[in-house]
C-alpha cells in the first residue's frame, strides 16, 4: 500500500526521524492559514499524489509569503499533475503540504528495501540525492552505498557510520547520521514497510539532518496488524474498478487493451496476458480469481470486467486443480445469464472434471466459444475482439 | 529415484483439523502418501478422520517418525509453524500459506540458519513425486511417471506444464513449487542442484516470473553447473512496471526484474526459453531430440 508524502514524514517522525515542520491542506484556505503559522520568509507548497517526479511536473513551488502560497495552493488543488510516473493522464492533486523552507547544504539519498537473495533488509545511500536513485545507479554505480541488515542485531553503528563516511559527511554531522538511520530503521521494521525512500535527505547549512521527501509503501499482507496505518490508504489515488475488485478479494490490475481475462493462478494470469500479446491482442486486465472460486466470486469477477467499457471480448482461462471445471462451467453459465453479458467469451478449461465442464457449456444454450489449448484460445479471443 | 519426496517419505499436517489441511492430507493419501499425522496446537491427543493429532512437531516427529511436514497454517501463525518445524529439525517442511507478512519471513530466514530443514515456499503449490508421493495441493491425476523435473514459481502455470508434459508423452519425476514470494526457503538454485544429482531426472522444466533477480542468478548457475536440458518460460512479458501482479514477489521496481532480461539471462545460460507459455511441452520434446 502506498500513502502519501506527508503521511509517510509523520510516520517516520513518530519513529524520531526529524522532517521539516509542516502540515497538509485540502484548501487554499487551509493551505495559507498553515503558512501563516508556519511564519519565515519562505515556504514549500507541495502537491501530495502517488508517484514521484512532481517537481519537474510543476508539483512543488516555492513560496515568499502566506498569501502566495494560498495563491499556488488555489492552482494546485484541483490540477491534473502529470509526471513520468503518473503515464500520460497524470493525477488529480487533492491535497497539498505546506512546509517551511531550509537552508539546504548538500542532498543525499536513503533508502531501505529487501533484498531477495540474501533474505535481508538492505540499507542504499548516496552523496548524489535529489535526483532519481536509477539515473544515479545507471550513469555513476560508484556513488551508491550499500549496506546489508542482519536482521538479528538490526543496524549496528558501524554500519551506519561506514555510510556517513562514505558520503563525505562532515564528522560533526556523523552521529547525527547514525541515529537518523537507527530510526529509519525501526520505522521499516515495526510498521511492516516494504519500502522507505529519503529523496533527498538534506543537511542544512546548519549541520542538521532532515528528511526533505519521504516515500514509504507497506506490505499488504501485514496491513492486518496495522489499523492505524491501514487508515492511510487513499482510494482516490486508486482505479475505482480495482478498489471494487479488491472488496471481493480478487486480484484486478486494469491495463489498456481491449480483452478481459478471468484466470486462476497469479502465474497463469500474467502467461495468459503473454500469449494474449503474442496473437496480436491487447490484455484490458489481469484477473486472478483464485484456487478457491466459486459462483459468486466468478459473478463478481464478470462485473468487474464488463465494467471496463473498451472490453470487447473475453478470454476464461481455468486450469482446475481444487477448482472443478464443472463448478467453473455452472458459475460461467450463471453470471453471463444473469448479467446479460453480451460481448463473445472464449473459454479454455483444463483438469478435474472438464469434460463434464465442456458439456455444461455446450448445451446451455448459450453462445461460448470454447478451446483445448491456451494458443488456440489467445487466437480465438483475438479474432473476435477485432470482428467486434 | 526422485527428489525432495518418495514412497519412504512419511508427511505429517501442520494445521490438520482446518478446512485446507484435512482436504488435502486425504487429498496426499489418497495419492499414496503416507500421511502418518497432525499438529494442532492444543488439540493434542485426539483423532482427526483417522489422524493422530499432536500439540507440537516435536512430539509428532518422536510419535510418528515423520520426515516431511506440509504447512496449512493462516497466514499471521504460520511464520511460527514454520519455525516450529525447523526446531524439530524435520528435514522437509512445504508451506503452502499464502500472504505472511515479509518481516516474518526476515525472522525465520534468519532462524533457518542454524537448523537443517529444507523449506519449500511459501506461497507455494508445494511437491509432487510422480506416482509415489506428494505434499501441497498439486492435483496429482494430472501427473505422470517420468524423467522431467518442474521447478516454478507459479502453482497453475505448473499444472500447465505438467498437462503440457503428459500429453506429450512425457512423465515427470518431482514437481517443485517454489513460491511467489520476495523471500522463500528454497530457490531455483536449490532446486536444480537436487535435480542435477538425481539420476532420473533427464531435464528439467522452469518457469520463473517478473521480479528480482532469482532468475538471472539460476541462468548463471546453469551456465557454469547444469548439464541437463532446459525448458524455461517467464510469465509477465506483458505486466506494467510497479505494480505487483499477483504474487508478492511479481514486481518491476525501479526498472529491475523484468521477463526479457530474465528471457536474455537464460537464452545466454543455454537454456530452451518459450515466449508462449502454450510451447513448453513441445519445446521438451524437441530439446530432448524425440
Amino acid at each position: 500500500m502506498k500513502i502519501h508524502e506527508y503521511q509517510a514524514k509523520s510516520v517516520l517522525a513518530r519513529f524520531g526521524v526529524p522532517v521539516p515542520r509542516g502540515e497538509v491542506a485540502f484548501s487554499p484556505a487551509e493551505a495559507g492559514d498553515i503558512a501563516r503559522r508556519l511564519g519565515g520568509d519562505v515556504v514549500v507548497v507541495k502537491s501530495q499524489i502517488h508517484a514521484g517526479g512532481r517537481g519537474k511536473g510543476g508539483g512543488v513551488k516555492i513560496a515568499r509569503s502566506a498569501a502566495e502560497g494560498e495563491q499556488i495552493a488555489k492552482q494546485m488543488i484541483g490540477m491534473t499533475l502529470v509526471t513520468h510516473q503518473t503515464g500520460p493522464e497524470g493525477k488529480k492533486v487533492g491535497r497539498v503540504l505546506i512546509e517551511e523552507g531550509l537552508q539546504i547544504d548538500r542532498e543525499l539519498y536513503l533508502s531501505i528495501v529487501i533484498d531477495r537473495a540474501s533474505a535481508s533488509p538492505v540499507v542504499i545511500a548516496s552523496a548524489a540525492g535529489g535526483m532519481d536513485i536509477e539515473e544515479v545507479a545507471a550513469s555513476d554505480p560508484g556513488k551508491i552505498l550499500k549496506e546489508r541488515i542482519d536482521a538479528g542485531t538490526g543496524v549496528v553503528a558501524f554500519q551506519a557510520r561506514k555510510l556517513a563516511f562514505g558520503m563525505g559527511l562532515p564528522a560533526a554531522s556523523v552521529s547525527k547520521f547514525v541515529k537518523l538511520l537507527e530510526s529509519v530503521y525501526r520505522a521499516f521494521i515495526e510498521t511492516d514497510a516494504s519500502m522507505i525512500e529519503i529523496n533527498p535527505l538534506i543537511l542544512t547549512k546548519g549541520g542538521d539532518l532532515l528528511a526533505l521527501d519521504a516515500k514509504v509503501s507497506f506490505d499488504d499482507n501485514a496491513l492486518y496488524r496495522h489499523p492505524d496505518l491501514k487508515e492511510l490508504r487513499d482510494v482516490s489515488e486508486e482505479d475505482p474498478l480495482e478498489v471494487e475488485a479488491s472488496k471481493f478479494s480478487l486480484n484486478y490490475i486494469r491495463l489498456d487493451g481491449n480483452i478481459g481475462c478471468m484466470v486462476n493462478g497469479a502465474g497463469l494470469a500474467m502467461a495468459t496476458m503473454d500469449i494474449i500479446k503474442l496473437a496480436g491482442g491487447e490484455p484490458a486486465n489481469f484477473l486472478d480469481v483464485g484456487g478457491g472460486a466459486n459462483a459468486d466470486q466468478i459473478k463478481n469477477a464478470f462485473r468487474i470486467l464488463m465494467a471496463d467499457k473498451n472490453v470487447k471480448a473475453v478470454l476464461i482461462n481455468i486450469f482446475g486443480g481444487i477448482l472443478r471445471c464443472d463448478v467453473l462451467a455452472q458459475g460461467v453459465i450463471a453470471a453471463v445469464t444473469e448479467l446479460g453479458v453480451v460481448v463473445p467469451i472464449v473459454i479454455r478449461m483444463e483438469g478435474t472434471n472438464v469434460e463434464e465442464g465442456k458439456r455444461l457449456l455446450r448445451e446451455s444454450g448459450l453462445n461460448f466459444t470454447t478451446a483445448d489449448a491456451m494458443g488456440e484460445a489467445a487466437e480465438k479471443v483475438v479474432a473476435l475482439a477485432e470482428h467486434k | 529415484m526422485s527428489v525432495l519426496l518418495d514412497k519412504n517419505t512419511r508427511l505429517i499436517v501442520q494445521g490438520l483439523t482446518g478446512r485446507e489441511g484435512t482436504f488435502h492430507a486425504k487429498a496426499a493419501a489418497a495419492y499414496g502418501t503416507s500421511v502418518v499425522g497432525g499438529v494442532t496446537p492444543g488439540k493434542g491427543g485426539t483423532v482427526h478422520e483417522g489422524w493422530p493429532v499432536f500439540n507440537s512437531v516435536h512430539d509428532a516427529v518422536r510419535e510418528t517418525g515423520a520426515n516431511a511436514s506440509v504447512i496449512f497454517v493462516p497466514p499471521a501463525f504460520a511464520a511460527d509453524a514454520i519455525m516450529e518445524a525447523a526446531d524439530a529439525e524435520i528435514p522437509l517442511a512445504v508451506c503452502i500459506t499464502e500472504g505472511i507478512p515479509t518481516v516474518d519471513m526476515l525472522k525465520v530466514m534468519t532462524f533457518m540458519k542454524g537448523h537443517r530443514t529444507r523449506l519449500i515456499g511459501p506461497n507455494c503449490p508445494g511437491v509432487i513425486t510422480a506416482g509415489q508421493a506428494k505434499a501441497g495441493i498439486i492435483p496429482g491425476h494430472i501427473c505422470r511417471e517420468g524423467t522431467i523435473g518442474i521447478v516454478s514459481k507459479s502453482g497453475t502455470l505448473t499444472y500447465e506444464a505438467i498437462h503440457q508434459l503428459s500429453k506429450q508423452g512425457m512423465g515427470q519425476t518431482t514437481c517443485i513449487g517454489i513460491g511467489g514470494d520476495p523471500l522463500i526457503g528454497t530457490s531455483f538454485i536449490d532446486a536444480l542442484t537436487l535435480f542435477a544429482a538425481d539420476p532420473d531426472t533427464e531435464a528439467v522444466v522452469m518457469i520463473g516470473e517478473i521480479g528480482g533477480t532469482a532468475e538471472e542468478d539460476a541462468a548463471a548457475f546453469i551456465k557454469r553447473a547444469f548439464n541437463k536440458p532446459v525448458v524455461g518460460f517467464i510469465a509477465g512479458q506483458t505486466a506494467p512496471p510497479g505494480r505487483r501482479m499477483g504474487h508478492a514477489g511479481a514486481i518491476i521496481a525501479g526498472g529491475q526484474g523484468t521477463a526479457a532480461e530474465k528471457m536474455n539471462a537464460l537464452t545466454r545460460a543455454g537454456v530452451h526459453v518459450v515466449k508462449s507459455p502454450a510451447d513448453m511441452g513441445a519445446k521438451m520434446r524437441e530439446a530432448l531430440g524425440r
